[in-house]
């Protein structure tokens, strides 16, 4: 007597799953093996039988019932617990208030459209579709209430499906698919009317279809303004839940970059130096992911001009605490010219972090048609560029020499008390004959 | 920096950040005369229309409409109200939009203190102040060769293109140089570095380049 173990749960379930209780443990659809919502693999493992033989009675048993049986899964879905689950989907629906609304709409839709159609053409489709309403309204509170990875099921099922009608904002381009969706109602339509006018070919038919109309009429002013107030409200939730995961996703990066770093802040609070570090460094960060998209620790991809610029901005002030203004105007691809260039200006770069004194070093970088420009200044101590010892190779080897290898040059102007501005100038037209890259979308005032 | 102001310039604060207000309130407060305090757009507008100060401090970012609608509000009726805008970002979009709205400057909220009081006495003496990184972002906008998409039939080359002295005085000023520092680098006076700056701002106004119009489209500004 397996619902023994669960008698709150089993009282909720209509008693005719009682009834059927036999061997085996307590009815539960197998999640693990489903092609809709497990039931027939729950069934087969409730009585013992094999599953594909549980299918194709189904199969046979939806032909006999015209349809009922299809009503009946569905049901069976949503009252029976899946397996190694809480409650059943139905018990969690009967809280969704929305979700029955929507359900109850869904339903009076088709109830109106199997009205219209019956008054038309009763056939035996007709009697095949009035069980679906059920169907349908329970399948809407499924969808509604059932767990992620059984929605996840239900959506791949109907992926096609949505597609053509244009339900979900899907791979295919909404163009497309508004496309797609108005040619299969134009051919609804025109089947629809030769239909009508091959079966009476005469104009008696528009006296049937008059007071069809007049009750299409009449049910769209009854019902409509409900139809519509669902439809909306259903919008606004979706709404509501997007909000939220953007709201979520904020909140993660927020605490994986500002929060750690405003602790930090609080645990360094008596080194000033490195509290401004910190906080130079979160500021950065923040930055480029708001006006730049870049996550945070993200890498360049793409390697550019101004990216590598950034990187000896960031190099420097996390290795020597001195804050730097990095600007650069226009990009391009790097090359080999252009990384010598990069090391150059990151070799000034540090001279001026290291010896300076300075408390801000500024970086420009700008790409012309014709020549790369990078100047690194400090308003600093400076030096006498005659009594720099001939063993401090940094500024005439790693700057002078760099450049003037790759036929730039490398300007030094500096004086003790004045600071000290070093210009990089590399002409472009030899390696680049295509000229710069055309500016980004958002090339300006990079921090 | 003395010319015809030489009395501290009266300074409306507008800016939703409250501890934000009242700490540049006590950075600036020997220098320039701090008369009042808003933090929206609307309280904003109803005292700059009653004090009518010489500067407004404004904060890009205000609830209500941002520093721009504060700008469009007052600009028509009382233009001798200067506005230098205020942030903490340094998207273009945000940029342009105050600009174009008409802020005679733009500088970020990292800015030391002297060189906030020295940018407020600039704007109300009618200069232009621009930020490293404005300027980088103007060298930007107006690349050397106009692209296609700016050679509109209403192409001005007076408003899109920079001169040559406009360009260099824009690089100087992305390197960090003060306008006393740019006069004495390029051998002419800082009145004459403060023109150039006005004629920059002029065209980032005016303009019709693509970039500019698509980034104030972006913010809804035309």
């Amino acid at each position: 007597m397996g619902y023994v173990e669960h008698p709150t749960r089993w009282h909720r379930a209509p008693s005719r799953f009682r009834q059927r209780e036999g061997n085996g443990g307590p009815l539960r659809r197998d999640p693990a093996d489903r092609l809709g919502g497990g039931v027939a693999s729950g069934v087969a493992a409730w009585k013992g039988f094999n599953v594909t033989t549980v299918r194709i009675a189904f199969v046979l048993l939806t032909v006999v019932t015209s349809g009922i049986a299809v009503a009946v899964y569905v049901l069976a879905w949503l009252v029976i617990p899946a397996a190694g689950a809480g409650p059943s989907i139905g018990a969690k629906a009967r809280s969704d208030a929305q979700g029955i609304r929507l359900a109850a709409a869904l339903a009076s839709l088709l109830i109106l459209a199997l009205l219209v159609v019956g008054a038309l053409n009763g056939g035996w489709l007709i009697s095949w579709a009035w069980p679906q309403v059920l169907s349908v309204a329970g399948l809407v509170l499924i969808w509604r209430n059932a767990p992620a990875d059984e929605q996840a099921t239900m959506r791949h099922l109907v992926a096609p499906l949505e597609a053509a009608t244009g339900v979900t904002v899907g791979a295919t381009s909404p163009h497309r698919r508004s496309v797609l969706r108005l040619t299969i109602a134009g051919l609804l339509l025109l089947g629809g009317v030769a239909w009508l006018f091959s079966a009476h070919g005469s104009i008696a038919l528009l006296r049937p279809l008059g007071g069809v109309a007049l009750m299409i009429a009449a049910v769209v002013l009854a019902l409509g303004p409900w139809w519509l107030r669902i439809a909306r409200e259903l919008v606004l939730e979706r709404q509501a839940r997007v909000r939220a995961e953007e709201r979520a996703d904020i909140a993660a990066r927020i605490h994986d970059s500002v929060l750690q770093t405003l602790a930090l802040i609080q645990r360094r609070a008596d080194d000033p130096a490195k509290v401004i570090q910190l906080a130079r460094l979160q500021e950065r960060e923040l930055r480029s992911w708001l006006f730049e998209g870049r996550a945070p620790n993200e890498i360049d991809a793409d390697l550019t001009f101004a990216a590598g610029v950034r990187q000896i901005q960031q190099d420097v002030e996390t290795r020597y605490g001195v804050p730097v203004e990095a600007v650069t105007v226009g990009d391009t691809e790097l090359d080999d010219n252009l990384s010598a260039l990069l090391a150059a200006a990151r070799e000034a770069t540090v001279n001026a972090a290291k010896w300076s004194g300075a408390d801000v070093i500024s970086l420009f970088a700008e790409v012309e048609l014709a020549a790369v420009s990078l100047v690194v200044r400090d308003r600093g101590q400076g030096f006498d560029p005659e009594a720099v010892p001939a063993d401090r190779k940094g500024l005439s080897e790693s700057v002078q020499g760099r450049m003037s290898r790759r036929g730039g040059t490398a300007t030094v102007s500096t004086a003790v008390g004045e600071g000290t501005k070093v210009t990089l100038k590399l002409p472009l037209t030899a390696t680049h004959p295509q000229g710069p890259r055309p500016p980004r979308p958002s090339p300006a005032g990079r921090p | 920096m003395t010319g015809p102001h030489q009395r501290a310039p009266r300074v409306v604060l507008v800016d939703d950040h409250g501890l934000f207000r009242s700490g540049v309130r006590a950075e600036l407060g020997r220098q320039v005369d701090v008369v009042g305090e808003a933090d929206d757009v609307q309280s904003a507008i109803a005292l700059i229309t009653e004090l009518l100060p010489d500067v407004v401090l404004l904060d890009v970012h205000l609830p209500g409409g941002g520093g721009q609608a504060v700008i469009q509000a007052v600009k028509t009726a009382h233009p001798q109200v200067r506005f230098l805008a205020l942030s903490a970002s340094d998207a273009p979009e945000d940029v342009i939009a105050v600009i174009r709205a008409g802020a005679r400057g733009y500088v970020t909220k990292t800015i030391s203190t002297i060189e906030l009081a020295d940018a407020v006495r600039r704007v109300a003496a009618g200069d232009a102040v621009f930020s490293h990184r404005l300027a980088g972002f103007v060298l930007d906008a107006f690349a050397a060769t106009p692209s296609a998409d700016d050679l509109k039939p209403s192409f001005d080359p007076e408003l899109e293109l920079l001169t040559n002295r406009e360009r260099e005085v824009l690089r100087l000023i992305a390197q960090g140089y003060t306008y006393k520092e740019i006069a004495r680098e390029l051998y002419i006076s800082v009145k004459t570095v403060e023109s150039h700056v006005s004629s920059v701002l002029r065209k980032l106004q005016l303009s019709t380049r693509h970039q500019l119009t698509r980034w104030a489209a972006e913010r809804r500004l035309t």
